[in-house]
């Protein structure tokens, strides 16, 4: 069963993101948390994605509820965190591969709460940020879903996470917001 | 991959710290306080939680270098710089109505947020009757604020923080240069008192006009939240104001119905009455 999706990203990630949030349905059940990163001022992330899609999307504050069928953004300059699967928790540590909020503190605290019930999806970038994150959700026994290099615009974060462990899918573009879709209707039925 | 540590563990050291020095990190958020001990064993070179908890209740002076992975927050003079201008624009015209000003900064580790609020006081002709009480639970952190002693090349990016947040004159009338350090000036160093106090345990000292607690219960439960919100509650004279994070809020606390917005975007409370 899903119980959550986390997506990461960067340089080249946001047409993706945008596809795939288009596609995401509209009995979504489970909560959809997205690490892209940004420079340090507020952005319009939230707006922009939420004229994707009917579902609520927003940017997270800190001990914010976690609400199924939401897509939540983390906001700039700000760790976001998976506190437990009631709350998530922000944080203002040193930025990890140079990035804050960063993929990898995502991934983790994701998977320590959710474990096999997370799918994780890293896109597009041009940092390392996210593949060790990645892999401790594959070793948790999530699913993990990378864009595939050749697709990717900059396949510097992608080709990180294949360099240390097999994913469950290496998709396009495509194949991520159809398959996605998919595997949450598959798993939340 | 990370060192894997469970919950049980983690709170069993917390305890441990917690009876053996007084230190009370038992509601923490646990997300962030997990990362910050996983860094911490391999600073200590342990591979488990159990191994530095033997370490901690052998070696004395394990536990102060422990405190920095528990506690440290690097900030900046005049971080989020719109934040300082809307306090300037929104609540010094309000302040300066008090014949005398307290201001407390809970959670100063080392300095810079208390620094930014005497710099902002002094150009708004306010220092001089002004008291800032600036607290945190790290005595390093405590004592290097209390030096006002910042590296030279974190002052371009401070000098910009002071302009965005509509600084009168320059930022180096405050502090002098010494090789490569910025040392903060006297008249403001006067006017702040530095002091140990826990958020967690202990409780009020002064009445206030100000609080201001900034990226410090980001780091709490809410359980802890409500405790700090509450002394900040008792410690705020009527319609005092409460400043925090720009992405904490007391929405979710027990403590909502006590604070009405001054500002929302920049979490800029009062106290209600």
């Amino acid at each position: 069963m899903a119980a959550a999706v986390v997506i990461g990203g960067s340089a080249g990630a946001l047409d993706v993101l945008r596809m795939i949030v288009r596609e995401l349905p509209q009995s979504l059940a489970c909560p959809v948390v997205i690490v892209i990163h940004l420079p340090p001022h507020p952005s319009g992330l939230a707006e922009l994605l939420g004229a994707d899609t009917s579902l609520t999307v927003k940017q997270v504050e800190d001990k914010e509820p976690i609400v199924g069928g939401t897509i939540y953004i983390a906001p700039p300059s700000y760790h976001l965190l998976m506190e437990s699967r009631d709350s998530f928790a922000l944080s203002v540590d040193p930025p990890v591969h140079f990035s804050r909020p960063s993929i990898d503190v995502l991934f983790e605290t994701a998977s320590d709460v959710y474990r096999a019930g997370l799918v994780g999806v890293l896109l597009s970038g041009a940092s390392e940020d996210g593949a060790a994150g990645l892999h401790e959700i594959h070793a948790a026994g999530g699913t993990t879903i990378v864009q595939s290099p050749l697709s990717a615009e900059v396949a510097i974060m992608p080709a990180a996470a294949l360099a240390l462990f097999e994913p469950t899918y290496v998709w396009s573009p495509n194949e991520i917001a159809s398959g996605l879709t998919q595997l949450l209707s598959r798993r939340s039925s | 991959m990370r060192l894997d540590i469970s919950e049980s563990e983690i709170s069993q050291l917390l305890e441990i710290i917690y009876r053996r020095y007084h230190y009370d990190f038992r509601q923490y958020a646990t997300a962030s306080l997990k990362r910050r001990l996983q860094q911490a064993l391999t600073h200590f070179q342990c591979a488990t939680l159990r191994q530095l908890q033997d370490r901690l209740l052998k070696d004395e002076s394990a536990f102060p270098r422990l405190l920095e992975y528990l506690t440290v927050q690097v900030s900046d003079l005049f971080r989020d710089p719109e934040f300082f201008l809307a306090v300037r624009q929104q609540v010094v015209p309000l302040l300066a109505t008090y014949p005398s000003l307290k201001i407390w900064v809970a959670g100063c580790s080392t300095g810079e947020e208390a620094y930014s609020y005497a710099i902002l006081l002094a150009e708004e002709g306010l220092l001089e009757r002004s008291r800032i009480y600036a607290t945190d639970i790290n005595d390093q952190s405590l004592r290097k604020a209390q030096k006002g002693v910042y590296a030279l090349d974190r002052m371009k990016q401070f000098t910009m923080n002071h302009r965005g947040a509509g600084g009168h004159g320059s930022l180096s009338d405050h502090y002098h240069a010494v090789q490569d350090s910025a040392v903060m000036s006297p008249t403001l160093k006067q006017r702040i008192t530095f002091a140990d106090h826990s958020l967690a345990t202990d409780s009020i000292f002064s009445e206030v006009q100000l609080v201001s607690c900034r990226n410090v219960l980001i780091y709490f439960d809410r359980t802890l939240q409500d405790r700090a919100l509450g002394l900040f509650n008792d410690a705020l004279c009527r319609r005092g104001f409460l400043c925090l994070g720009t992405k904490e809020s007391v929405r979710f606390s027990a403590y909502a119905q006590r604070f009405q917005e001054l500002s929302g975007e920049q979490r800029i409370y009062r106290r209600v009455d």
